[in-house]
């Protein structure tokens, strides 16, 4: 049976829509297990690869070179990319400090430094094309499953 | 073998909460380097909430965590009612109770059925148990019907499981309706058995590494997780103030979250702890089904906090469905905030342990400091001793074999790393 080849990737945030989509999986679970593939699923299985897939959830803002080159990797490997979550697709809250005064970011830029991350941090959409947006901080839940279903209806799984 | 040299990168570590990594070098048999890294970068919460009214602070620093967000909601709002003399009513502590008790149950349900299950049924993933295996068929069944009741709780008793927007300083915006609480008792019933299965589960399960460590936890007569006196398996007791000051910072240059240590010693918090130090504080009727599973405590078996957490998860529930009958909605507003200048300091235990928030507020109801410490910081130099103590006495295990058994170890501690990585590194004077 045909299934719709999923990536849940995670970046700068706190993983709130994760966790969301884990509880989606409560009343879900059956109905997706014959319909989804989890390509990707850091938070769900231990073997996640790096393969072809037709749709990529991404969460969190990107706030590193290494973030944003990942990013576009995902982009390259996934037909449709959907933005997930406040921090993805605003910035927000994990964008808070590129609106911090010159003294605390003096305050913080040794860590910057230290760990490599950027000046501003960014929304997905700052960095590659998106083709969805599911805001909300955790994710509206309705607007992510309508999403999910648009897009299980249009790869021909359902 | 002396001559054994190699290295162990494991760069991204599965089915944990967040991101961590693993350097890890042996030379001539012996480890030489043991890094475990949080990965996740880091978002400066303590100094966003510098200069932000004390109202929105509570539901911002909430934001720091996805899967723990609501203990973060609720020690903001303690630590500041604290500094302002705020006296919540009986009614805001049972809902505040409930809603945590939630969080309990759907936190540790996705720790044990989602990120642990699978290494004690040697399978990659939940979704890859075998429906035909009748007791791989039973636990995954289990696991959506129980981690979605505490889904629910969540949602009921704050609007929402996660970033729960009911709660305020004070009170509560918007009261649960008793009758919607009335229809979780059935389904809280109906997980028991259920909660049961998996505590035998655990009881029953092999994994074993001790190590000689201080637990740590708040403690009290309910088993309440938010109220209580701090209590050391050394038998120190001290007070919510005294506790910054006893846990000793330690900068990690290679880690983005700042590790602690009780002193010059190695602590843990979480479940196992609460458990050690307040077994017998438990919810009776817990307590009346769970006696060979409460014999195995106090232990230093870190994978024994497994075994603490679906304890735990029993109590949630019973001291919900008691908590659901006490419920009355009776109707009442919020407590009047009258901002000044003070320092509050709100303790609670946050599933994966005792978590700190200290917040110094101006005249004018704005924050002038904040200092958070989670539970992830002091469990952290835990997980790296843990991991160098399994890696010493097993140097000769093939190196896949060697990384899912540190996977397993890091899962035991169950840390966040969303948590333990979002904050300035501060230095106490």
């Amino acid at each position: 049976m045909k299934k719709l080849r999923v990536g849940w990737f995670t970046f700068t945030c706190c993983e709130d829509s994760t966790i969301i989509f884990t509880e989606l999986l409560n009343t879900h679970f059956q109905e997706w297990i014959d319909r989804i593939e989890f390509i990707y699923a850091k938070v769900l299985q231990g073997k996640n690869t790096w393969k072809d897939m037709d749709v990529a959830f991404v969460e969190g803002a990107i706030s590193s070179a290494i973030q944003e080159e990942k990013l576009r990797k995902i982009r390259a490997l996934a037909k449709k990319l959907v933005s997930i979550g406040a921090c993805a697709c605003v910035g927000m809250p994990s964008s808070q400090r590129n609106t911090f005064d010159s003294s605390a970011k003096t305050e913080i830029n040794m860590l910057l430094l230290r760990f490599q991350q950027a000046e501003w941090v960014k929304t997905i959409a700052q960095v590659v094309a998106v083709d969805d947006f599911v805001q909300g901080c955790p994710m509206n839940e309705l607007v992510f499953l309508q999403t999910l279903n648009k897009y299980l209806k249009e790869f021909n799984i359902i | 073998m002396h001559n054994t040299d190699f290295n162990l990168t494991l760069s991204e570590i599965t089915k944990v909460e967040g991101a961590a990594s693993l350097n890890l070098q042996i030379r001539e048999g012996k480890v030489t380097k043991c890094q475990f890294a949080i990965s996740e970068m880091k978002r400066f919460f303590t100094t966003a909430i510098r200069g932000k009214p004390i109202a929105g602070v509570p539901q911002l620093v909430a934001r720091i965590c996805g899967t723990c967000s609501n203990a973060h909601l609720l020690c903001s709002l303690k630590s500041i009612e604290h500094g302002l003399k705020i006296k919540i009513s009986p009614q805001t502590l049972l809902l505040r109770k409930l809603l945590n008790y939630g969080l309990i149950i759907r936190d540790h349900g996705l720790h044990l059925y989602i990120f642990v299950l699978p290494d004690v049924f040697n399978r990659d993933s939940i979704l890859a148990f075998d429906e035909k295996i009748p007791a791989q068929h039973r636990l995954l069944h289990d696991c959506f019907a129980v981690k979605e009741t505490g889904n629910q709780l969540g949602i009921i008793a704050g609007g929402r499981s996660v970033h729960a927007p009911f709660l305020t300083l004070g009170g509560f915006i918007k009261l649960p309706e008793k009758n919607a609480l009335l229809t979780l008792i059935p389904q809280l019933e109906e997980i028991r058995p259920r909660i049961l299965h998996l505590i035998d589960v655990f009881l029953n399960c092999d994994f074993t590494l001790t190590q000689e460590v201080q637990f740590l936890a708040l403690c009290d007569k309910e088993y309440s997780f938010l109220n209580g006196f701090i209590k050391t398996s050394g038998n120190i007791r001290f007070s919510d103030e005294e506790f910054s000051a006893r846990i000793q910072r330690v900068d990690i240059p290679y880690s983005q979250a700042t590790g602690y240590m009780f002193g010059n010693q190695l602590h843990m918090v979480g479940a196992l702890a609460r458990i050690n130090l307040n077994k017998d504080s438990l919810h009776q009727r817990t307590r009346g089904d769970t006696i060979g599973a409460l014999a195995k405590f106090p232990s230093h078996n870190i994978f024994h906090n497994n075994l603490a957490q679906a304890i735990e998860m029993l109590h949630a529930v019973d001291s919900s469905i008691d908590l659901i009958h006490k419920y009355s909605a009776l109707p009442e507003k919020p407590e009047e905030i009258t901002p000044c200048e003070s320092t509050g300091i709100g303790i609670i235990e946050a599933p994966r342990g005792t978590l700190f928030h200290k917040m110094e507020m101006t005249a004018i109801g704005k924050i002038n400091k904040g200092t958070i410490i989670v539970p992830t910081g002091q469990n952290q130099i835990g997980i790296e001793h843990a991991i160098s103590d399994y890696v010493s006495l097993h140097i000769n295990q093939p190196k896949d074999e060697l990384a899912h058994e540190i996977e397993k170890i890091i899962r035991a501690y169950d840390p966040c790393m969303s948590c333990a990585s979002h904050f300035l590194k501060i230095k106490w004077s």
